[in-house]
């Protein structure tokens, strides 16, 4: 019986894998920089948020979204509400992008990924300067940018091994 | 070309209002929540800041026990890299201490003179009063350059405050809650800190560049700088104590604007000293 009970949590540990790593990331707030590289950063919520509601909507509530984005705006210091919002818009891109898409493909998915966190991050950052008077390092946000798209195609990988190993069939 | 409007209209709808199987919640209405939140936030209502305050005082406690592997991990490599380091450190501590104890021998008389001089031109002593706290989470991210610590208001932590570590000065109290605090480094772009260089006596801003280093700022063309000279608080505006060291000047320039090196390595904090100054008169 205890061996079964076990065997059920682990399971679920293995299944809801995303939402736990949406949680640690935004409390961590981690950036994966051990070595120091000056400009290097990326957000990892957006890629794991645009990425899981784009192939398995489920796996992340969007209540869960709206409060790890209060997490992440209490914990980076940003005024609350702000990455809330911006989460729940990849939920809409990530979902209009499913609508949409008869074939996948991992590179159109990573194009549109692009456009998305370019617009998210401008919207964001414009009610950051505009209505919050913050001042910002325009480099610094361009290269978290940059290096947030570039890790999408890896993290895409990885998760996708992930989903085949928890989930059995990618796309359903 | 109407049908692929419709199909856009329809798909970005559904993108909205669709819930999806297992969604509880409908994607427009938590949006239309979150927008909300962030327009009381904007009027200061006052609900929006109790909901502030309890998620801050549950989020930086349980953010200090998830980073808790991730700082293990860090703190493992960087005392391997240290101990791999030990030699060179050796010898540079060896010449250093050489250049401290010719030195100390000056200091108790110009501390006396110091002192004496104060009492000539009728100023005051400042009392500190010194509060150790822990650094909870220092994570950095692209927006803010700060550190949450583990003392609040109920600790006497007062906004302003100066944050000190090993006497150099970090930063400034920002943020205050009951059990916690944030603290808003000196290498932040909002930072801006009154300073003087030394020797020479310039006054200057120091403002925070988002990297670790600062830039100084509003500087006469052509100020008689030296390579290597200190910056020290200036105590202009009466926010900080004055001479407390902050770092050293470099002989780069970053667009015309002289660099400085913090004393303080901001991503190494673990415990820092707050402290509040008062004006003994004598």
């Amino acid at each position: 019986m205890g061996k079964f009970k076990s065997k059920n949590f682990f399971r679920a540990i293995i299944k809801n894998i995303p939402i736990i790593l949406l949680f640690v990331s935004v409390l961590n707030e981690f950036d994966f920089n051990y070595l120091g590289l000056s400009y290097f950063s990326f957000d990892f919520p957006f890629i794991l948020i645009f990425y899981w509601s784009l192939i398995k909507n489920e796996s992340l509530g969007y209540g869960f979204i709206f409060i790890a984005g209060m997490i992440n705006d209490v914990v980076v210091g940003l005024p609350i509400g702000i990455s809330s919002m911006s989460y729940l818009f990849i939920c809409v891109f990530a979902s209009y992008l499913r609508n949409i898409t008869l074939r996948p493909s991992l590179i159109k998915d990573w194009i549109f990924f692009l456009f998305t966190i370019f617009f998210i991050k401008s919207l964001m950052h414009l009610l950051l300067v505009l209505f919050f008077s913050f001042e910002l390092n325009y480099i610094i946000l361009i290269t978290n940018l940059f290096f947030t798209f570039l890790m999408y195609y890896f993290l895409s990988h990885l998760f996708r091994l992930y989903s085949k190993i928890a989930f059995g069939n990618l796309y359903d | 070309m109407e049908t692929s409007r419709d199909d856009f209209i329809i798909a970005i709808r559904s993108a909205f209002l669709q819930k999806g199987n297992k969604q509880r919640f409908s994607l427009i209405g938590l949006i239309f929540f979150s927008i909300l939140i962030l327009t009381l936030e904007k009027f200061n209502f006052k609900a929006i800041d109790y909901l502030k305050i309890s998620l801050k005082e549950i989020v930086y406690r349980s953010a200090f026990i998830v980073s808790a592997p991730e700082n293990f991990i860090f703190k493992t490599y960087s005392n391997i890299e240290s101990h791999f380091n030990i030699y060179k450190k050796y010898e540079d501590t060896k010449a250093e201490l050489k250049e401290l104890k010719a030195q100390k021998s000056i200091d108790p008389f110009v501390v006396a003179e110091n002192k004496k001089l104060k009492k000539l031109v009728n100023n005051y002593f400042i009392d500190s009063n010194a509060i150790i706290a822990k650094v909870l989470i220092d994570k950095k991210s692209p927006f803010f350059r700060s550190v949450i610590i583990n003392k609040g208001s109920k600790n006497y932590i007062k906004l302003g405050m100066v944050v000190l570590d090993n006497n150099y000065l970090v930063g400034k109290i920002v943020e205050v809650n009951y059990m916690t605090s944030r603290v808003l480094l000196l290498s932040d772009l909002n930072s801006k800190i009154p300073v003087i260089i030394e020797p020479g006596s310039i006054q200057s801003i120091l403002s925070g560049t988002g990297k670790n280093h600062g830039v100084l700022q509003y500087l006469k063309e052509n100020y008689p700088s030296e390579n290597k000279s200190i910056v020290y608080t200036s105590g202009s505006g009466g926010l900080f104590k004055p001479g407390i060291p902050i770092g050293v000047l470099n002989s780069l320039e970053i667009e015309d604007k002289s660099i400085i090196n913090f004393f303080s390595n901001f991503s190494q904090l673990e415990f820092v000293e707050i402290q509040s100054f008062n004006k003994e008169e004598y």
